[in-house]
């Protein structure tokens, strides 16, 4: 990077950060307003505190850097030899107390508003898996709907060998879709380490933690897509795992809700079909791609996992291959993906892998393998 | 007492088996500043990685690596041991003792730590890289799912908590037994009240500290499962014993700072501490405070609202005598004749950003305000603030002030302006814009962001790279001052400077108060 690279990037911010004091545009440099009520009124209240410090602050470095100008030595300035003075001692610790009630008011109602988890109308169960959030609807005749959501941008953006999207890092394969003005209580947990679901739009963040069940609300009023990340630090990859909300209107949320669960009909059926082995691969390259590719690599050579190039699972039985992936390896990061994809893209995958980054074992493994598999 | 008037011993040996504490002293602070350089590398590593969205330099987990042995190395390498070792070197000067209570454990309590941290810097050498999982080190990431290294971590934990409370012992008892007749607790220079605090404070929390590394040592190799949800254990339960010790460990890390500058302004203000007695009562309330309010750190992970309400309430109190002390070194200042020297400099620089780093701790207590801010980079900033602009601008503003006694020589002045600007202002650009990108929404301890963080970071970089090398400045003037500085001559070097230390000669004699100093019968301070 050349001097007038660095000096422009220098320039940029300063500048950015001048025009959007004052415009209130350009970077952004305060915490979102939110869209829901309590998005507002924790906006509010942060304001509020904000101010007062500013205020406090401002009096403060005022009296420090009168002081500074004025009562300097090399000014002659005599020094004084007062100190000690119950008066203003007493002034100075009940006046900040009084200021610190007058934040807890509010502090406490928003607080008691949060954490009011009643009468929502649809609950969402949101689980943490290393690097992926996997969503569940749970419904009352047992019609569960669930999906994983995993980050969808290319590790070629990510590793620089192409221009970076505008949503880069923030956008999920399969967003988690909720009607507008409706109360949603989302209860959170997590499969193995600690992740925290946080959308700074709406307002929530909350832990999720394996063996725990946590809860959280939203009533969303504006259709939109509100993006956020995972705020607990959960491994490696704890940079890349996103949350993207869709809140619909009520109709097209019914109507997404019918296709998911037709969906998974579909899904049942062609678990019974054969692909060719073109179908396989499209479909397994996509898979690996959002599955697999964060821990064996772009080119199948490892990174976390062991590398799938030449490995000796992918070139040999089957059985075995099938294994692995349905059932992972227990104690290391590779996870039992049986339960996290539906059969036909467990097929898929590993026929990929048997067949990519130079396995070309030739093998066609289907669906009706893997649901065979799975039955033992 | 006679033979008693001896000189060091030559060579190595001297360093290996001595006993005095101004040995003792010289060899901490040398090993928390190698300790600071190193912890600094590992930020320009983040740093850079972070200088522009997307992968450039490292991979993910070895960027988590990074992060961790920073904040470890930083915390338990560079502030506390430095702390320590300005302990050493000035509270027997200070009270008008001869010698710390415990010279032989003070001997082990610092040639314990180079193995510590070199078992913990051996862990990047090793298969699965060094600890990755934050200097928090949450439970089941730092138990089930760490690298195997995590066990010479926690062997590096248990040795520094060894050092850490022997240190403390040793300043208990050298406090409580080794003043000089007449030097009575309210007469104590506030760097020894402040420090006394912390060292109860350091015994109370190692032990806790040392409790939670063992039962990770337990779940890892011994079945049982503390921490694991599988096994009928608590993720929780850990952070709430990681924060039982991690509280007041943030306050084991400022009040040694806020002693200090209460030693440096009323000098450079030429006029007494305003309130000596409220400062020692607020000190004590901060202290008492700080260990109701641990949960602060946990407002996410779903407690009851019972709970959080009186989390959220003693952890804004904190407010109150954090305040008395902001003020009371402003009336300090007030009406004084202030000039400003390199020390000077440092602690107003400390109280303008340790200041807004108590603001934002004020914001941060405010529970469903935290929901927004908790884990982002808003926080970065906060304890940036208070941590570097707090406890190092300190530690740096009392080696500038009483290097000349230790050394006999004077630093050059304009180096330590230059110093003191560059560093001021780097700091400033690193993290003033934290706050920003922390608000508007981006997680902390993440290898890449999202596109609209991308020129705060970059600044924050740069800010970082001009800080880092501000530091070089600061050993080049140390050495250079030991090496070749101008001679002082003047025992009280500084013309407002009070106390014992000042009264001993410069540079300061191998063993001083072996016959205790008279103490001015009337009250010191009031
Ligand atoms: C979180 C990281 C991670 C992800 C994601 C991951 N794996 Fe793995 N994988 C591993 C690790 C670690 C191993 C090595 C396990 C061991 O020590 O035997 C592994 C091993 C394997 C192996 C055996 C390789 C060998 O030579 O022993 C196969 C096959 C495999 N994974 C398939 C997959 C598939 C298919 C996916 C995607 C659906 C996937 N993995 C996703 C971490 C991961
Ligand atoms: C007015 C006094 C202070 C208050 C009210 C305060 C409050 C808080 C709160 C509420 C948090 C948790 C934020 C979050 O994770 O969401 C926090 C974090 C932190 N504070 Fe302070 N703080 C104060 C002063 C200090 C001081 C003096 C230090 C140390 C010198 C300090 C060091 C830290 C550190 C290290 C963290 C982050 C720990 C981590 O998660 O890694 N704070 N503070
Ligand atoms: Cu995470
Ligand atoms: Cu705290």
């Amino acid at each position: 990077m050349s001097f007038g690279n660095i000096i422009r990037a220098l320039a940029g911010p300063v500048l950015a950060f001048a025009s959007a004091a004052v415009f209130g545009q350009g970077n952004q440099v305060n915490m979102a307003k939110g869209v829901t009520e309590v998005g507002a009124e924790i906006y509010d209240l942060h304001m509020l505190i904000l101010w007062i410090c500013v205020v406090i602050g401002v009096g403060v470095f005022s009296v420090m850097f009168y002081s500074i100008i004025y009562h300097r030595k090399s000014r002659g300035h005599e020094p004084a030899q007062f100190h000690e003075s119950t008066k203003v001692e007493i002034a100075w610790t009940v006046v900040p107390f009084l200021i610190l009630i007058g934040m807890a008011v509010p502090a406490t109602s928003t607080l008691l508003e949060a954490y009011n988890t009643d009468d929502a109308e649809i609950d969402i169960l949101v689980t943490g898996y290393q690097w992926k959030w996997k969503y569940e609807y749970l419904d009352e005749n047992g019609e569960n709907v669930s999906f994983f959501s995993n980050l969808s941008t290319p590790q070629s953006e990510i590793y620089n060998s192409q221009t970076k999207g505008e949503n880069y890092l923030l956008e999920v394969d399969e967003p988690v879709v909720i009607p507008v003005d409706t109360k949603v209580r989302f209860l959170l947990t997590a499969n193995d380490v600690i992740h925290s679901w946080w959308v700074p739009e709406i307002a929530v963040k909350k832990d999720a933690i394996p063996g725990f069940i946590n809860e959280a609300w939203t009533k969303v009023p504006e259709q939109g897509i509100y993006r956020g990340q995972c705020t607990e630090l959960c491994g490696a990859y704890h940079g890349f795992m996103p949350v993207e909300v869709h809140a619909v209107s009520r109709e097209e949320y019914d109507a997404w809700l019918a296709a998911k669960r037709a969906d998974k009909v579909a899904q049942a059926a062609a678990a019974s079909q054969a692909l060719s082995l073109d179908e396989l691969m499209a479909k397994g390259e996509a898979v690996y791609n959002a599955q697999c590719m964060a821990c064996h690599g772009m080119n199948g050579e490892g990174g976390v996992g062991k590398a799938i190039a030449g490995s000796p699972v992918a070139l040999g039985d089957i059985g075995r291959h099938l294994d692995v992936g349905i059932k992972g390896v227990a104690g290391t990061a590779m996870q039992a993906f049986g339960g996290q994809m539906s059969d036909v893209d467990m097929a898929a995958v590993i026929t990929y892998q048997r067949n990519a980054f130079g396995n070309n074992t030739g093998d066609i493994v289907q669906p009706s393998d893997v649901v065979n598999h799975k039955k033992g | 007492m006679g033979d008693h008037h001896h000189g060091p011993a030559k060579g190595l040996s001297r360093w290996l088996f001595t006993t005095n504490h101004k040995d003792i002293g010289t060899m901490y602070l040398w090993f928390s500043f190698a300790m600071f350089i190193l912890g600094g590398a590992f930020a320009m590593i983040i740093r850079a990685e972070l200088f522009q969205p997307g992968m450039q330099l490292v991979e993910p987990g070895f960027f988590n690596q990074m992060t961790t042995l920073h904040g470890l190395v930083m915390v338990f390498g560079a502030i506390m041991p430095s702390f320590v070792g300005l302990a050493n070197w000035m509270i027997p000067m200070m009270i008008g003792a001869p010698d710390m209570a415990l010279p032989r454990m003070n001997n082990w309590s610092f040639w314990i730590l180079p193995p510590g941290f070199l078992m913990l810097a051996s862990t990047l050498f090793m298969e699965g890289g060094a600890p990755a999982f934050g200097w928090t080190f949450y439970a089941p990431l730092s138990t089930t799912y760490a690298a195997p290294s995590v066990t010479f971590f926690i062997f590096a934990i248990h040795i520094l908590g060894v050092s850490s409370i022997m240190g403390s012992i040793n300043i208990i008892a050298t406090v409580m037994n080794m003043r000089a007749p007449g030097m009575t607790y309210m007469k104590m220079p506030l760097f020894v009240w402040t420090w006394l605090i912390t060292a109860f404070l350091l015994v109370a929390v190692m032990p806790v500290l040392a409790g939670a590394v063992t039962m990770m040592l337990m779940d890892i190799h011994f079945g049982t499962s503390f921490f694991s949800a599988a096994g009928g254990g608590d993720p929780v339960l850990f952070q709430h014993i990681f924060w039982f010790f991690g509280h007041p460990e943030v306050y084991i890390i400022i009040l040694p700072a806020f002693g200090v500058v209460s030693q440096i302004i009323p000098a450079f203000s030429r006029k007494p501490l305003f309130g000596y007695a409220s400062m020692v009562y607020a000190t004590a309330a901060i202290a008492f405070l700080s260990f109701i309010v641990w949960a602060h750190h946990m407002y996410t992970v779903g407690m009851p609202v019972a709970g959080e309400l009186f989390f959220m309430y003693a952890t804004m109190l904190i407010a109150v005598p954090t305040g008395v002390k902001v003020f009371n070194w402003i009336s300090t200042m007030w009406r004084g004749a202030l000039s400003f020297e390199t020390p000077m400099l440092f602690c107003i620089g400390f109280l303008v950003l340790f200041t807004i780093g108590g603001f934002t701790g004020l914001m941060l207590s405010i529970a469903p305000a935290d929901f927004q801010y908790h884990d982002t980079y808003f926080v970065v900033a906060h304890f940036h603030y208070v941590m570097v602009a707090g406890a190092v601008f300190s530690m740096t503003a009392a080696v500038y002030y009483w290097l000349p006694k230790w050394s006999g020589r004077m630093y050059n002045e304009n180096m330590g302006k230059i110093h003191f600007w560059v560093s001021f202002i780097g700091f400033n650009i690193t993290f003033f814009p934290q706050h920003f990108v922390g608000l508007a929404g981006m997680p902390r301890r993440i290898p890449d962001y999202a596109l609209q963080f991308a020129d705060f970071n970059m600044m924050s970089s740069i800010g970082a790279f001009i800080y880092g090398a501000s530091q070089i400045l600061f050993l080049y003037n140390v050495i250079a001052t030991i090496v070749s500085g101008k001679r002082v001559t003047d025992d009280r070097v500084w013309d407002g400077a009070e106390g014992l230390e000042w009264t001993v000669a410069t540079p300061a004699p191998y063993h001083t108060f072996e016959v205790p100093p008279a103490i001015d019968p009337t009250p010191a301070h009031g």
